[in-house]
């Protein structure tokens, strides 16, 4: 139970997808320019994590490592492309049940799901976790949701600055995107004190 | 063919419409890798194979994809390209390959490559795609290497490994090698670029 605390906060604070792996910059740098619809994407993109990481762990648990399938067999070299299509699956399948069974949500997370298919931190995700050999289903769980409530947090802290900077006076240069990046730095520095934490 | 402007196609990407610093597009995976200058090149090199070969392919086969599906065909394209990239790396640069770990495999989800597909190559003849994938590719990596080359030359003191300010008793700034500091050389990037091209800067 505590390696599964300890893996929780540390995939939340010290091992953050956005400051500590500029994970799913694109999507994170576009849509944070209001809290609503930035909250909207963090919560689609958790959901997305949480189903496509157990799943990719088991396919590469049963699949594709060395002698998985079939003795004498290394399918490890099709990880990239099996998991790409399990993402854009997944998220298709995930588009079609909340349109079903959850409309309003739907309107809500719409024009975001799409887009969550070529999000980085959702196939980085499932790289990390097979590069970090869990040992249980239940272990890139913990983690997917960690990493997505990480990415979550950064996104609507991010949103909630650029909202109270449209009233501040920036350089001309530096407008828009160049201040954005600053931003995320300095708050990517402020995410390194949790760096020394040990559960 | 000679319908289009060739050096346009290849020089527009690499500065004024840089896919890093003007279109945001593809910052994902690349900032991690810079700090080395190794890494970034072999990096920049790889988006660069990866984007001009798959923007050539997909144009090739533009007349030939139903539209509903283009995305999936794009996305199968671009992993092919990629696991192409890792097996080489793998093969010939091990060491590289580690330290770049899974920032290879997240090209396939850079939006540089899906980008420029949807955008030019599914539109245009395979010579003018391939150029246009080429240009953004060297961009890309121009920004990457501008990155890396500060990043290592005041986080270690070295360029490529090879020592350069140490021996002048320079102390390296540790802070230079954590992640953000490549966020915010960027900003400063792009403060530059903008402050000379007017034209760039957002209201």
């Amino acid at each position: 139970m505590a390696d599964y605390i300890s893996l929780f906060v540390k995939s939340i604070f010290i091992d953050n997808m956005i400051f500590a792996y500029f994970l799913g910059m694109c999507s994170y740098l576009a849509v944070s320019k209001n809290v609503k619809t930035a909250n909207g994407l963090g919560i689609a993109v958790i959901a997305v994590l949480l189903i496509t990481l157990p799943i990719n762990y088991l396919l590469n648990e049963y699949v594709l490592k060395p002698d998985a399938l079939v003795e004498g067999l290394d399918l490890s070299f099709l990880s990239f492309i099996i998991f790409i299509a399990v993402i854009a699956a997944i998220v298709q399948i995930v588009e079609m049940v909340v349109e079903k069974f959850a409309p309003a949500l739907y309107s809500q997370l719409g024009i975001f799901l799409p887009l969550i298919a070529v999000n980085c931190a959702i196939l980085g995700g499932s790289l990390f976790m097979q590069e970090r050999d869990f040992v249980s289903v239940g272990e890139p769980v913990v983690y997917a949701l960690g990493s997505g409530i990480g990415w979550w947090l950064a996104i609507v802290a991010l949103a909630a600055i650029r909202e109270k900077m449209a009233y501040s006076h920036v350089p001309a240069g530096l407008k828009g995107l160049g201040i954005t990046f600053i931003t995320v730095g300095l708050m990517g520095i402020a995410f390194m004190t949790f760096m020394g934490i040990q559960l | 063919m000679k319908n289009f402007d060739f050096k346009e196609t290849f020089l527009n990407p690499i500065f004024k419409g840089n896919p890093i610093s003007v279109l945001v597009l593809g910052i994902c995976s690349s900032l991690a890798v810079t700090v080395e200058l190794k890494g970034a090149c072999v990096m920049g090199l790889s988006v660069m194979i990866v984007t001009a070969m798959s923007s050539l392919i997909c144009s090739l086969l533009r007349n030939t994809i139903p539209n509903r599906i283009r995305i999936i065909v794009q996305l199968v394209v671009v992993a092919l390209m990629v696991i192409l990239v890792d097996q080489v790396l793998k093969a010939y640069a091990y060491s590289v390959s580690k330290t770049l770990s899974v920032y290879i495999g997240l090209i396939i989800t850079n939006c540089i490559v899906m980008g420029r597909i949807e955008a030019y190559a599914l539109g245009n003849k395979p010579f003018a795609s391939f150029m246009d994938g080429l240009g953004n590719g060297v961009g890309y990596a121009l920004i990457l290497i501008i990155v890396a080359f500060f990043r290592e030359l005041l986080g270690s003191g070295t360029l490529f490994g090879f020592d350069v300010l140490n021996r002048f008793g320079y102390v390296p700034n540790g802070l230079m090698i954590l992640p953000p500091m490549a966020l915010i050389l960027l900003g400063c990037i792009i403060w530059v670029q903008r402050s000379i091209q007017k034209d760039l800067q957002e209201k």
